[in-house]
């Protein structure tokens, strides 16, 4: 075996270079502790919120469940994606603003799309026909 | 026997002899040439002993040149399912006129529509898409693979996979009668109750799989993984159209996922997402497919731009025109694809506001589209133009191409939609990019790319025809459409009252008979230049006088691309390197660390088509057996730890010396 020596040069230099990417912590026990607290929490309290029948509004309900889901996202990409402006060389961030960009608009649109669908087909008098949005 | 119905309907689920389709005489003569042709191939594959390298060095490969290979091979399969359906389509409308029913009732004839749409779109244009970029994009980033070597060999068989699930529907039950995007009410549980959406959601879901993780495995490649000195504007515009093309598969593809979702619970658990009662809203599945599926239309798109930027700029032998303005043109492309979706539904009810809005974006992204064509031009202005079968395919894509684009901003204006939606004039407009747009790009890419595939060129005689043939054939087939659309036909009918329109199909019929030949012609040409690859041989690697990376390694490449990995100074990398005298680098080869091959991949993606064909059938048990052993494989790979290997400097020596001798013959 006489490339053993070369081969064993080369996977350093492999290694190095495999590891040269990769600036992000890969976290410790106690970020995912807090993480996964945070996350049970986050869970706990819509489940909370919808079984024990707080609010009379369900709009309020479903509009509370909706933000606790937001907040639980950012912390998974927080504490268990190790996402922050500098990981990998900023491109996590930057592929964080483009799906934001990318959400934004499937789900604006589809509200603004569905809203005007919802109002103009149905059963509708000629005069309301006449104030469709 | 048994006689308990109660066992059988468990074992076996909705599946009995009557989902065998006896009554259909084409399926019967249909399936007794697929099993004759299968033994065929199974008994030369036994007799000439093929059976352990087709496992070792295809299915089980890692090599992204190998992978890519096999999709453009299962795109070229199922290409020839796809135009089945097509020519069958044709000959019904040519002849069911007058009270002729024709010869495909329309309960057939319903599936065969939406298979067609399918698999052109799914299992055609997909796969060749990703097998080029899966093939090329490492060999023009200087790359000896991609990021994720066995998420590629996986990927391509989850495609393979959805395929599979796709034809056994053919032969076992049936397929969906929706249209290619089974919009509810009619593919929800109540109008569509046997198995046929079942089997085209679970097909796309798995094929969705491996479309989706072989885009997060370009992204990764293509960011992580370029020659030195090679920064974003000094990328192949390729690479870029592949880049962008990647970001838009995995930013696109989990919304039809969801929306699959959605519907198999509407189908299999009874919620009301998208049912007409309970607050369920058909409506929102229009709109979500569409958010998905207007991007894909440029998922498809982008890359062939890509394949025509590098042919047009090789064959007219200068620097692609206006590189910079190509780069922004693909880029703004692909943020404008998500702003357009409505454009598909202008008629469903959303009122002036909605509809203008998004017109007027349709017709703005023309502009980057129109960029690139006038790109294009200036760069065969004044050059030095070779008219090989890959210019003239791209020739031909902009002449089409252009009538394509203008149709397409006809449909845009939504007062003209009102009147020409859902007739066949949409259809021609969308057959005439896809066509005109996507597949003379995948030609045209076949042609260019072969010799650094297989190291020898394409015939050009049955290349010229095949061209011919496809061109024709393609005005033939659709301009009929068009006048038809006008006329105000509707699509996906399968009989016709007025007489007066049967010229017209007759005449698109013939088209589709040319376009056959087209075809025809094609697999003669790889058969020819198979057969004559001794006079066709190329052995300086570089045919074409290429600019690319590609290009500088032998053909075909050495399973490591690249001994060196190449430094790039200039966009046209290749062509800069033979302007400054690069010297192939003879001596002071090291062992080369490389990805080892494996089975997982085609193992779990044959256990998922026992879990799609478990979930379309009701065999619980079946369904439950596959998807516990998909996460145990998975789970077992995982203590896989001999991964790698390094090939022995002295290989790499022996190879690349080969090399040297083979281009000291050139000169």
């Amino acid at each position: 075996m006489t490339d053993k020596a070369p081969a064993h040069e080369d996977a350093h230099a492999a290694h190095h270079a495999h590891s040269h990417g990769h600036e992000a912590s890969h976290g410790s026990l106690k970020s995912y502790t807090t993480g996964f607290i945070l996350s049970v929490i986050l869970t706990a309290i819509p489940f909370w919120l919808v079984m024990g029948d707080v609010f009379d509004n369900k709009a309020v309900t479903g509009a509370l469940v909706m933000i606790f889901g937001v907040i639980q996202i950012v912390v998974h990409m927080i504490y268990f994606l190790h996402m922050n402006t500098k990981s990998e060389g900023g491109w996590t961030a930057m592929a964080l603003i483009f799906t934001i960009v990318i959400v934004v608009i499937a789900l604006s649109g589809s509200l603004w799309v569905m809203h005007h669908l919802n109002a103009n087909m149905m059963v509708m008098s000629p005069e309301m026909m006449k104030n469709m949005p | 026997m048994f006689s308990n119905p109660d066992i059988l309907k468990f074992i076996f689920g909705r599946l009995s002899f009557e989902s065998l389709p006896f009554h259909e005489p084409i399926l019967i003569v249909t399936f007794a040439a697929v099993c004759l042709g299968g033994i065929g191939v199974v008994g030369l594959m036994t007799y000439f002993k093929l059976w352990g390298p087709f496992w070792r060095d295809w299915v089980c490969s890692v090599d992204h040149k190998k992978i890519g290979i096999m999709y453009i091979v299962l795109a070229i399969i199922m290409l020839f399912r796809g135009f089945a359906d097509a020519i069958m389509m044709r000959v019904q409308q040519a002849i069911a006129f007058n009270g002729n029913e024709g010869y495909l009732n329309s309960h057939h004839y319903d599936q065969i529509f939406t298979a067609h749409g399918v698999i052109m779109i799914f299992f055609v244009a997909m796969p060749f898409v990703t097998g080029f970029m899966n093939y090329i994009v490492p060999l023009q980033i200087g790359a000896r693979d991609v990021s994720f070597p066995f998420l590629n060999n996986f990927s391509f068989w989850m495609t393979t996979a959805g395929a599979i699930i796709i034809m056994i529907s053919l032969f076992i039950g049936e397929f969906a009668r929706t249209g290619w995007l089974a919009y509810p009410p009619l593919s929800g549980a109540d109008y569509s109750p046997g198995v046929g959406v079942d089997y085209y959601i679970w097909g796309l879901q798995v094929a969705g799989v491996g479309t989706t993780l072989s885009g997060i495995n370009l992204i990764a490649t293509i960011v992580k993984m370029r020659a030195p000195g090679m920064s974003f504007m000094k990328m192949p515009i390729f690479t870029w159209t592949a880049l962008c093309t990647n970001i838009l598969i995995v930013a696109s593809f989990p919304i039809l996922t969801a929306t699959l979702v959605l519907l198999s619970l509407d189908r299999y658990v009874g919620t009301n997402f998208f049912t007409n009662d309970l607050g369920g809203n058909p409506m929102m599945y229009v709109n979500l497919i569409w958010i998905w599926g207007h991007p894909e239309v440029y998922i498809l798109i982008l890359p062939v731009f890509g394949i025509f930027s590098e042919i047009v700029a090789t064959f007219s032998g200068k620097r692609l025109f206006g590189y910079a303005s190509m780069v922004y043109a693909t880029c703004v492309i692909m943020i404008l694809s998500y702003l357009v979706w409505l454009h598909h539904f202008f008629t469903m009810g959303s009122g002036a506001s909605v509809n203008a809005f998004f017109g007027i974006t349709t017709m703005i992204i023309s502009i980057p589209t129109g960029a690139k064509m006038f790109n294009w031009l200036f760069t065969m202005y004044r050059g030095r133009i070779r008219y090989d079968v890959p210019m003239l395919w791209t020739v031909g894509f902009m002449v089409t191409f252009a009538i394509g684009g203008m149709t397409g901003v006809m449909l845009a204006v939504p007062p003209a939609d009102f009147v020409l939606h859902n007739s066949l004039f949409l259809i021609a407009h969308f057959h005439n990019v896809i066509i005109g747009g996507v597949l003379f790009g995948l030609l045209a890419g076949v042609n260019y790319w072969f010799p650094k595939a297989f190291g020898f060129k394409l015939n050009q005689f049955w290349g010229k025809v095949s061209f011919w043939f496809w061109f024709v054939g393609f005005y033939f087939a659709f301009m009929p459409l068009y006048v038809l659309g006008l006329m105000g036909v509707t699509r996906r009918v399968s009989q016709f009252e007025d007489p007066s329109l049967q010229i017209w199909f007759i005449i698109a019929a013939c088209g589709a008979g040319m376009i056959a030949i087209g075809i025809a012609s094609f697999i003669i040409q790889i058969g020819v230049s198979v057969w004559k690859r001794d006079e066709l041989r190329d052995e300086t690697g570089d045919p074409w006088h290429g600019r690319t990376l590609e290009w500088s390694t032998s053909s075909p490449p050495p399973d490591y691309n690249f001994a060196f990995t190449p430094v790039v100074h200039d966009h046209d990398s290749w062509y800069d390197m033979k302007n400054r005298g690069y010297a192939r680098p003879l001596q002071g080869f090291k062992p080369i660390h490389m990805p080892k091959n494996t089975g997982t991949g085609a193992i779990l993606s044959g256990i998922s088509v026992a879990l799609a064909f478990g979930l379309i059938w009701y065999m619980w048990w079946l369904a439950a057996l596959s998807f516990i052993a998909i996460i145990v494989v998975s789970i077992v790979h995982t203590f896989n730890y001999n991964r790698d290997y390094y090939i022995p400097a002295d290989d790499v020596v022996a190879e690349e010396n080969k090399r040297t001798e083979l281009l000291a013959r050139q000169v």
